[in-house]
């Protein structure tokens, strides 16, 4: 397979940013997409009949570059992440958008910002190396939860699993890290560091089951790993009783350059690339393939998907094979991928 | 004729710069691996006439051009030009597809041909923050003022520097750079060594 197997059709091109678009997120209910980016602007999309069209403008949330934002599992809040060391949780109470909390405490850039499934707890992280977590009180309340300095680099970005209160770190000290509550003390602590990429860890993304999670990285591969129990048929040691996660695919020789971010559709299985070759990959993991020996392909190649790198991609949480992507160019692109 | 050039350039170039089987450069490939395959393509390339002497004519016009703009950019500390302190020089400029530098560890153009810039640095001063500005002032340069697409990854001159690895991360992670050029005084530091005109 050489990347040309099913569509990728370009929906419509979303324009209004100036400059570099970092990030894009979906509403958990997939009808409407937050994007954010140098302009210090969030933009919120919404559906007009069969186009996509700009709802809202929050400017004036952050004095500089805004690089991730995060819907909350329940919709009703957005959160942004920016390198004016802040987190912003917008909600639309009041009937439009405004910021009704402002996270402090990082001591420069915050790279990331994400929801825990659950829906009370917010993660963030910084180039200041550490990564905080974040207790959603009443009426948004915020209170720092752990602040934790595992890693020995900036960190670009964290993750919920899509279950469990499990939180995992990507930073530039080329390691991936997971984080737990210890329910003995309640403290927060370090359970796995995952050693494999050779250079910064820009993203990741868990698959559905939360048992395998997809990393890309500076050293232009893609790793996917596996996580062995306590306990496991395949003979895995389990030091300290915590899963271990051991990489079992290395996706190496597609990429000729960064990879930005990566985006593991729950609806599809299928994995999306965004890369500063300006190319959008998505690769298939090959049917009845070993579990601890995967085998993915590069199932498409979408060539100058952008004219420029490509920062993020997102899977449509509800619409299967809807993508969203943004780049350099200061575009904002939706895509559907047919097979 | 213009093959025959070709072949005789690339192995003066391959016996030049001593291509040998070294640790894997790309993927799986060795080094040498990956130079072989690289002549066998330009080769073919030559063959079916896609690489003719327009294109490598163009390929050193904008090296050429990307010299240009780098040379007269100012030295942070000394009232120089990187190019007077011999920290910038026209060897130090390489495009992807450009047979003089095939023999190198040049990334290969993206799979669209967008052009690879790379570009080497000497910094005088073994001074961490000095290299890491000179390096992130070739690049705004380069990126405000040239006009074709392309991909620029900026390296200090291997042996130079006792944490090179450490600058050639930072000057080459683009959300670093991005945040740096945030910062105010940082900004104007950049402004002032690469504006044009005395």
């Amino acid at each position: 397979m050489s990347g040309t197997m099913g569509k990728l059709e370009l929906i419509q091109t979303l324009l209004g940013h100036e400059g570099r678009v970092w990030d894009v997120c979906w509403h958990p209910q997939g009808n409407t997409l937050a994007s954010c980016g140098e302009d210090k602007t969030i933009r919120i999309w919404g559906r007009e009949g069969s186009k996509w069209a700009n709802k809202t403008i929050l400017a004036d949330g952050h004095q500089r570059t805004i690089r991730e934002v995060a819907w909350s599992p329940c919709g009703n809040y957005l959160a942004s992440a920016s390198f004016d060391a802040t987190t912003a949780v917008w909600d639309k109470k009041s009937g439009q958008f405004e910021c009704n909390a402002t996270l402090e405490g990082h001591e420069n850039e915050v790279k990331s910002v994400a929801w825990a499934k659950s829906g009370h707890l917010l993660a963030t992280c910084s180039r200041d190396k550490s990564v905080w977590v974040w207790e959603v009180a009443d009426d948004d309340e915020y209170e720092c939860a752990a602040v934790l300095n595992a890693h020995t680099q900036d960190v670009k970005k964290v993750v919920w699993h899509p279950h469990l209160d499990i939180l995992a770190s990507a930073s530039y000290d080329n390691t991936i890290k997971f984080f737990k509550e210890d329910v003995s003390d309640n403290d927060w602590i370090c359970i796995a560091t995952l050693v494999s990429h050779e250079s910064t860890v820009w993203s990741l993304a868990f698959d559905s089951t939360g048992t395998r999670l997809a990393s890309c990285s500076d050293d232009h591969t893609v790793k996917i790993w596996q996580q062995y129990l306590p306990g496991n048929t395949e003979g895995i040691m389990t030091p300290g009783n915590e899963p271990v996660w051991k990489c079992v695919c290395t996706l190496s020789g597609y990429h000729s350059r960064t990879v930005y971010d990566i985006s593991w559709c729950h609806n599809t299985g299928l994995i999306a690339t965004a890369c500063g070759d300006d190319i959008i990959r998505i690769f298939k993991e090959v049917e009845d393939s070993d579990p601890n020996e995967p085998s993915f392909v590069l199932y498409h190649a979408c060539h100058g998907a952008h004219t420029q790198d490509v920062n993020s991609v997102m899977w449509n949480p509800a619409v299967p094979g809807l993508l969203a992507s943004t780049s350099d160019d200061a575009e904002v692109k939706i895509w559907q991928f047919t097979d | 004729m213009r093959v025959k050039m070709l072949h005789s350039l690339i192995q003066k170039s391959k016996v030049l710069f001593g291509v040998k089987n070294e640790t894997p450069v790309l993927g799986n490939e060795t080094c040498s691996q990956a130079f072989e395959n690289a002549v066998e393509a330009t080769t073919q390339n030559c063959q079916s006439s896609v690489l003719d002497e327009e294109q490598l004519k163009g390929n050193e016009e904008f090296r050429d051009t990307i010299y240009d703009h780098i040379r007269n950019i100012r030295d942070p500390e000394k009232p120089a030009t990187l190019e007077d302190l011999n920290v910038v020089y026209e060897d130090g400029v390489m495009v992807s597809d450009d047979i003089s530098v095939l023999n190198a560890m040049i990334k290969p153009s993206t799979e669209d041909d967008v052009r690879v810039v790379r570009i080497e640095f000497n910094p005088t001063v073994p001074h961490c923050s000095l290299a890491t500005l000179i390096g992130l002032c070739i690049r705004i340069k380069l990126e405000r003022n040239l006009v074709d697409k392309f991909k620029l990854d900026i390296f200090i001159k291997k042996g130079t520097h006792s944490t090179e690895e450490e600058i050639n991360k930072q000057i080459n992670d683009k959300e670093r750079i991005a945040a740096a050029m945030e910062n105010p005084d940082l900004r104007d530091l950049v402004e002032g060594c690469i504006q044009e005109g005395d």
